[in-house]
């Protein structure tokens, strides 16, 4: 085969890939931009340029109210699993004890929960605390896959530093909470800003325990408001007006994930594969 | 875990300072259709000027399989952050547990209602829900294609489907590709149910579960209509009509690209309104019966329910009147072409003025099928699903409608065992 | 959680610093024993409260009557909500429970079918996308990040856009087909009981590709650049060198990402409930089980159902450890 067409043939390959990942996204801003009728005829480039699907979702309704629910509830979940996290690391990847290994297994099968086999269950404890249709719901029951994500990225990042680290403030007679905060700390930021995001990006999408613990569209996080967004419109289902929340919820997760990829790209592989 | 406690001793100090004239906010929840949302709105803000009161609105979908299982979920949560649900016609043996004993607070209201709407509400000499309006479907049809081509609105199916046949061809050959002969509810969901129920009663084909509890769905005038409509899908009706729900429906409707459409009134304010492109081109009339039948129009209609775990029953309660009084009704009937259930209002000329629909609704509305939900009690939801389901799978070309209803009466008499309960 | 886990289990570098520690052993470990047990308490806590507390009353649910509107009432029924013989007398007789319903093997089929089908393409496709993001090229960068743009987006997000680009009727998917001829007239992608498998999968497919080409990529770049020299030098041909060397080298990286792909498949929920809702042809195990407890009377029912899910990812998850032959650092004695 020819150089040439190898080489048109790889760029093609280039440039399939990225329309197959970009397009849809496209798509929703190209749609969220029009109005009217406009909605009911395909263009494939833009041709209007109306905010008013943005205008109404911001506006009208507790659109705004349910971003900042997504933000409360993603924040405070990272928050709580990074703490737990992070003290939990350091003993299962620095301290040598009976049962760590048996340990280690129990939150990685937790990790791999359907989380339908605990929804009965926590339904009935959201239920008896009190909680329903609260925040607190939210915040408590993500942390079925939160908090062993953490911990086990956390664990497998402290365990790759070097011994030497620690040794000095050992010999000092440092306590090992001492050791964890001006020891580790200061060198987890890289991991810990990856596995926060990554924590938020999961905590700002989860979908089935949303649905089920949170009645008011107040309440409600941006996931459900989406999947249950009517609008008040006449005409039929409001596709402008979907598209225009679905691209302001994602836009600051992209802009988020563009910034931090290479980081991602690392935290998604943790540990490296190595088998 | 001292949330229950603080939670309990809020709602002790709500009630003990809740005197009867103390502005209370209240929760109403609702789906959205059409314009209901903003007319409700409307309503809500009358009410608040009158007593002081706020409402909230909760919005949810317009589909009631998905209100539904939202609301039972809510409800056995104890939900105490809504006080009132719009509910559909078919809920009131599901849920009866949940709401308040309506009879005594309406005993003045009850009178002016039509009696099998405010019946089909008692469970148990318990009015669980009070009626705000009531549903029976129309087929829209286009006058001015049917002029066009010189046709009657149907009085069959078998007129329908010939009709509608015939002025799509013609139109799509005239170059309106985008034309439909048909446009029905075919999504599985509750809809669909009630789609098909009409096209099996209108045919001599029963009511899927006899008032005495009997399974009769299957039957050959039952399969026969079901294979009837499996007809229009892909010939009159796009194949998409399977996902369709109302607003789908109206939808492809509302900007002309359809023939006829099986709808509820609401459509009608809605197909006139001003951006509408059927507007004045437009009417309707009963739906079509079958073979030998006669037409059948399910019996639809929401209500409104006081949850019984609201910490605000009596404000709630003074709300579930405002919005089912005579005046709300008839606002609603010229606004949006909502069926009062309130007969005198059939009579009203103001309303026949703004809204034909309504004044000439009065007999449909009487002759309406009503779906077997007193019937199957408890499990109404599941056999609904169970027939949404096998009418939805023989629409889609899996499996003949005679051997899918075979299955239906299995499974149905897996879940009635001895006696629906 | 979709798709953020970690793809690889860590390998055991723990440390044993008392043994280089200055002061006596059995003071300084005794310390860092306890302080061990210390730091895991809380995070233990939670997840016994989270995932351990549930998990066992979703268990127990499934073994009485529970119904939605009276949990506290439930009643011990043994295994009847997976297997009961109901004796209608005459020698006539029937078999009910989760074990003889036919709508529940329709769930598991449903979700096997797809959980197979999505993650082969996935891993086909992923494999593909992690070859040429290997490759040195103007504007990798930008390519690289424009892959992640699908797996940051959320996944009702992501449902929405699609079902938006399938519409029947105005759908830029149909418009798009029936410009290049593919398709003659539209079609009901999400409708369609021809179809709507499909779609789910044509959504996922978008969605997941990313992770498991980054996951893949992770791996190769594994593989020392000298492997490619020696290769190039002995002048085997590039396609022999993938299939022979390449392919083999990657192989455990694979494995993983399949394995917690497929984990993630299996549960699925989001995108059936909004993209597909009530559809015989596309009803998961999650989703029938949601089903059951909150939309029909039968909480016990679902929580049955429930159960029998977790057991299907459980034995996954106890096979994946099993062959991915994990170190989890046995040596505490």
């Amino acid at each position: 085969m020819p150089y040439a067409v190898k080489r048109t043939g790889f760029y093609a390959l280039v440039v399939f890939i990225v329309l197959f990942s970009v397009f849809p996204f496209y798509y929703a801003i190209l749609t969220s931009l029009k109005s009217g009728t406009a909605l009911f005829r395909v263009n494939y480039l833009p041709v209007d340029f109306s905010l008013a699907n943005y205008e109404g979702v911001l506006t009208n309704g507790v659109f705004p109210t349910n971003i900042l629910n997504s933000v409360i509830v993603a924040v405070v979940v990272v928050a709580i699993s990074l703490f737990l996290a992070v003290t939990a690391a350091y003993a299962l990847s620095r301290i040598n004890f009976a049962g760590r290994g048996l340990l280690l297994l129990t939150i990685l099968a937790v990790s791999m929960f359907p989380q339908i086999a605990v929804l009965a269950g926590l339904f009935e404890m959201v239920r008896w605390a009190g909680v329903y249709n609260t925040l607190f719901s939210l915040i408590f029951a993500y942390m079925i896959f939160t908090l062993p994500f953490t911990v086990w990225v956390l664990t497998t990042f402290m365990r790759d530093l070097p011994i030497e680290i620690e040794e000095a403030a050992i010999v000092d007679g440092a306590s090992p909470f001492t050791i964890v905060m001006r020891v580790f700390l200061p060198l987890m930021w890289p991991a810990l800003v990856t596995t926060g995001l990554l924590a938020f990006i999961a905590a700002w999408n989860e979908f089935l325990f949303a649905l089920t613990f949170i009645s008011n569209n107040s309440t409600r996080t941006v996931p459900v408001a989406i999947a249950l967004l009517s609008g008040a419109s006449e005409q039929e289902i409001p596709w402008g007006t979907i598209m225009a929340a679905s691209v302001i919820v994602t836009v600051p997760l992209i802009v988020l994930v563009l910034i931090f990829q290479r980081k991602i790209i690392s935290g998604l592989t943790a540990g490296g594969v190595k088998g | 875990m001292k949330f229950r406690n603080m939670a309990l001793a809020v709602a002790a100090s709500a009630l003990m300072s809740g005197g009867a004239a103390k502005a209370e906010e209240l929760a109403l929840v609702a789906g959205s259709i059409g314009k209901d949302i903003s007319e409700l709105r409307m309503q809500l803000d009358a009410f608040e000027k009158e007593t002081g009161h706020t409402v909230k609105l909760v919005e949810m979908p317009a589909s009631t399989t998905d209100q539904f299982g939202q609301y039972r979920l809510w409800l056995s949560a104890g939900n105490a952050d809504v006080d009132v649900y719009r509910t559909d016609v078919i809920w009131a043996p599901q849920l009866a547990t949940n709401f308040v004993d309506l009879s005594e607070a309406m005993k003045d209201e009850i009178p002016k209602h039509n009696p099998s709407i405010i019946q089909s509400q008692t469970v148990d000499g318990k009015l669980v829900a009070f009626p705000m309006y009531t549903d029976a479907p129309a087929l829209y049809y286009r006058s001015d294609l049917l002029e066009k081509y010189g046709k009657e609105p149907p009085k069959t199916w078998a007129e329908l489907t010939e009709t509608a046949k015939e002025i799509q061809d013609k139109e799509r050959e005239a170059g309106n590709g985008q034309m439909n002969g048909f446009v029905f509810q075919g999504a599985p969901y509750e809809g669909l149910t009630c789609d098909a129920l009409e096209w099996v009663a209108s045919n001599g084909g029963g009511q899927i579960v006899s008032p005495d509890g009997e399974i009769t769905i299957n039957n050959e005038k039952a399969a026969a209509a079901i294979d009837m409509a499996k007809g229009w899908v892909g010939t009159i009706a796009p194949e998409g009509v399977l996902s369709y729900k109302e607003e789908e429906a109206r939808g492809v409707w509302q900007t002309g690209n359809a023939v006829f459409m099986r709808n509820w009134p609401y459509a009608y304010a809605l197909s006139a309104g001003d951006d509408s492109a059927v507007k004045g081109k437009f009417d309707v009339t009963p739906l079509p019966a079958g073979e030998g039948g006669k037409s059948a129009a399910c019996l639809g209609g929401w209500n409104l329910a006081v949850s019984k775990y609201s910490e605000h029953q009596e404000a709630a309660i003074e709300l579930v009147k405002f919005l089912g009084s005579q005046e709300a009704q008839k606002e609603r009937a010229m606004n949006s072409s909502r069926l009062p259930t309130i007969p005198a209002l059939y009579e009203d000329p103001e309303i026949a003025e703004a809204q034909p629909i309504v004044a000439a609704w009065g007999d449909v509305v009487e002759n309406a099928v009503p779906r077997p939900s007193a019937a199957t009690k408890k499990q109404y939801n599941e056999v609904s699903k169970e027939f949404w389901t096998a009418v939805n799978e023989t629409l889609s070309g899996r499996g003949s409608a005679a051997d899918n209803l075979d299955q239906l009466e299995k499974r149905l008499r897996r879940l009635k065992r001895s006696a629906w309960e | 959680m979709a798709n953020v886990q970690a793809g690889v289990p860590p390998t055991d570098k723990a440390l044993d610093v008392e043994r280089k520690g200055a002061r006596p052993r059995s003071d300084l470990s005794r310390q860092r024993l306890r302080s061990a047990w210390l730091f895991l308490a809380p995070m233990l806590l939670v997840l016994a409260l989270v995932a351990g507390w549930p998990l066992l009353k979703t268990i127990w649910f499934s073994l009485t009557n529970a119904s939605l509107s009276d949990l506290e009432g439930a009643e011990f029924v043994g295994l009847r909500n997976y297997w009961e013989y109901v004796d209608y007398g005459d020698g006539e007789g029937e078999y009910f429970g989760l074990l003889f319903d036919p709508q529940w093997w329709n769930a598991v089929y449903n979700t096997v079918y797809y959980s197979v089908i999505s993650v082969a393409i996935e891993t086909v496709l992923g494999l593909v996308f992690a070859l040429v993001l290997n490759a040195e090229f103007k504007g990798r960068g930008f390519v690289r990040a424009a892959v992640l743009i699908p797996w940051a987006i959320p996944t009702i997000v992501s449902a929405k856009m699609w079902a938006w680009m399938m519409n029947d009727q105005f759908g830029i998917l149909n418009d798009m087909l029936m410009a290049i001829g593919i398709i003659s007239a539209p079609v009901a992608w999400t409708a369609s009981p021809d179809t709507a498998m499909w779609a789910v999968i044509i959504v996922d497919v978008w969605k997941t590709t990313p992770f498991m080409a980054l996951l893949i990529l992770a791996g190769l770049q594994m593989v020392p650049g000298d492997v490619y020299e020696a290769a190039k030098i002995d002048g085997i041909h590039p396609v022999k060198v993938f299939w022979k060397v390449t392919l083999p080298l990657i192989r455990p990286a694979i494995l993983v990402a399949v394995i917690f792909r497929a984990l993630d498949a299996l549960r699925v929920f989001d995108l059936i409930y909004v993209l597909t809702p009530n559809n015989t042809q596309t009803k998961s195990m999650s989703v029938f089980a949601q089903e059951n407890l909150f939309q029909f009377d039968k909480f016990a029912y679902g929580s049955a159902a429930s159960t029998l899910l977790f057991l299907v990812i459980a034995f996954i998850t106890l096979f994946y450890i099993k062959i991915a032959r994990l170190d989890l650092g046995g040596r505490g004695k």
